[in-house]
């Protein structure tokens, strides 16, 4: 817990990518749920790399790689403490989340699942938390099921919860913010009730990171992953943390160079985790980066950001509900800053192209939750989702623009 | 509102969205090919009669954003009667317009009101899947999604 309340506005200004005109007005970046804009330390961490210290990392005895390596293994590290990982080998540099969970779907998926064995999912989960899971079912004849979704708030239904978890379910994989609906899932709960029944655990992290306290020894689970991007870092780099015992238990996910302890031409073996999931040359200027931002959004404290995300969440939906025919996603309390509705019969690509001439960046289509859209009856969205340098008058323009845009089309 | 917003969104075509023509399905059609735009879930089925290389009629059935609904109810309204080869001409004459703004108000007609469409370029999809629908019943496809596009 940080306990100074955060300069919010002068937090903005770490962010140059803000200060623009987009079609003539004033940027309102609220597609933050998609991916989050770079602070200004990020950007120079990144480009001080490149400038001064980069090299191939693991593999020189020259000084370039020794520092690259030192700045690559210190990145773990500040990943480590950010997520309250017992040590650095519990952090693994993926891709992003997708591929940090295809990356459990294959090498603790691929040893521990068999036929007849079920991978318990929700209603809620992002595509990329059903597809891996849909192609290790095919490839095992593993079962799926999915925990369903409440009807109108878009809360698991947990009341059936504990017969789902019954002795078939090996692995139990949920989201802890959905990208859509804005719930904040249990998820220390959910841990604890899989935990009971030795049935392994997956949190989605990739809405949660970055935006609320992650602490994975308080939430029990043992794989979570999460997006760089996501949370102020570069892109194409992202973390999976896995419980110590688990990942030494797993083959690798992919082969390659720097993953291996000897190579001969039949046979080889590979080095402990973290490494043995990290075959080929990482993105280590990105992960340097991502260390950077982990530390930049730990100074400013994710409890308070949690809070700010739901201040202009509560504000935007109490806007919104006074637009005729505006219908609103997801619990009415409680939300993470992400708020999905739709403006009568007006599609939200409609909503999101005029917004977008007014300088409002939204989101609009399925958001990569294809079933749960189905479940909600619609095809797709229009969604507004926020982060620490948004301000509350970014939301009063955001219904504003809404207002005019339900004018535009005489709805 | 811009003059872009109002160009993309002329009345005629706010008007097709909010009431489609041809929208049901044709029980005399002898093609059928559904079009799908998976990045945003715009899905329409277009429906053909043709008899001796004409179309005798069009219908069309799904849902989608006023660009894409709109498209759709003013293609069925322009080619039913066309004959098979004048739709071709229409669809490439149709692509070109969307993609460059550059328009034959002869060959194109009412068409001309997409025209607008080319200073959205993220939207141009929206304009041409149901085209994309038509032109794959024509061919005698059952489905076509934009991503080959």
């Amino acid at each position: 817990m940080t306990h100074h309340l955060p300069d919010w506005s002068a937090l903005r200004e770490d962010f140059p990518i803000l200060r623009q005109k987009v079609h003539g007005h004033p940027l309102v970046y609220l597609d933050n749920a998609a991916t989050s804009q770079k602070p200004r330390v990020v950007l120079e961490a990144l480009d001080r790399f490149y400038r001064h210290d980069n090299s191939n990392v693991h593999r020189g005895i020259h000084e370039l790689s020794r520092r690259a390596t030192v700045a690559f293994e210190a990145a773990r590290e500040r990943a480590a403490v950010f997520l309250h990982a017992r040590e650095p080998a519990e952090i693994i540099f993926t891709r992003g989340t997708t591929e940090g969970i295809n990356l459990v779907a294959h090498a603790w998926g691929g040893k521990n699942i068999r036929s007849g064995d079920t991978i318990l999912l929700t209603e809620m989960e992002h595509h990329s938390n059903i597809v891996p899971w849909q192609l290790l079912a095919e490839r095992t004849g593993a079962k799926l099921a999915y925990v369903p979704i409440t009807g109108n708030d878009g809360l698991l239904e947990l009341g059936g919860l504990d017969n789902l978890l019954d002795n078939t379910v090996k692995l139990f994989a949920f989201t802890h913010v959905s990208n859509t609906l804005g719930t904040v899932n249990p998820v220390a709960d959910l841990c604890a009730r899989a935990r009971r029944r030795g049935i392994v655990t997956l949190v989605d992290a990739a809405q949660s990171a970055g935006h609320r306290p992650v602490d994975v020894q308080e939430i029990g689970c043992d794989f979570l992953a999460f997006s760089g991007h996501k949370v102020c870092g570069p892109t194409g780099i992202g973390v999976l943390y896995g419980r110590r015992e688990l990942l030494e238990g797993m083959p690798p996910f992919q082969g390659g160079g720097d993953m291996i302890s000897s190579v001969d031409y039949f046979h080889s073996t590979w080095k402990e985790p973290p490494h043995k999931f990290e075959a080929g040359t990482p993105d280590f200027a990105a992960a340097i980066g991502l260390g950077v931002a982990l530390d930049y959004l730990a100074a400013i404290g994710c409890d308070h950001i949690a809070r700010h995300d739901a201040e202009l969440a509560a504000r935007a939906m109490d806007q919104l509900s006074s637009l005729p025919g505006l219908r609103l996603f997801g619990p009415r309390t409680g939300h993470a800053g992400v708020v999905s509705f739709l403006l009568q019969d007006i599609h939200a690509h409609d909503v999101v192209t005029v917004a977008d001439q007014r300088g409002v960046a939204l989101r609009g289509g399925h958001h990569c939750n294809q079933p749960l859209m189905k479940k909600l009856g619609v095809e797709s969205t229009a969604r507004a989702s926020f982060y620490f340098y948004n301000t509350a008058a970014e939301v009063d323009v955001l219904c504003e623009t809404l207002r005019e845009i339900q004018k535009f089309f005489g709805a | 509102m811009t003059d872009e917003l109002s160009e993309l969104y002329q009345q005629v075509i706010l008007d097709h969205s909010r009431k489609p023509r041809h929208f049901h399905v044709l029980p005399e059609a002898n093609r059928k090919a559904e079009g799908n735009n998976p990045l945003c879930g715009d899905r329409y089925t277009v429906f053909l009669q043709l008899e001796e290389g004409v179309i005798r009629d069009i219908s069309f059935q799904g849902s989608g954003c006023a660009i894409s609904k709109a498209s759709a109810s003013m293609m069925a309204d322009e080619l039913k009667g066309k004959t098979v080869a004048a739709a071709r001409d229409y669809f490439s004459q149709y692509q070109n317009m969307v993609t460059t703004g550059k328009m034959d108000e002869e060959a194109m007609g009412k068409l001309c009101a997409f025209a607008g469409v080319h200073h959205f370029p993220m939207r141009v999809k929206c304009a041409i899947l149901p085209w994309h629908a038509m032109l794959a019943g024509l061919d005698g496809q059952t489905s076509v999604s934009t991503d080959t596009h």
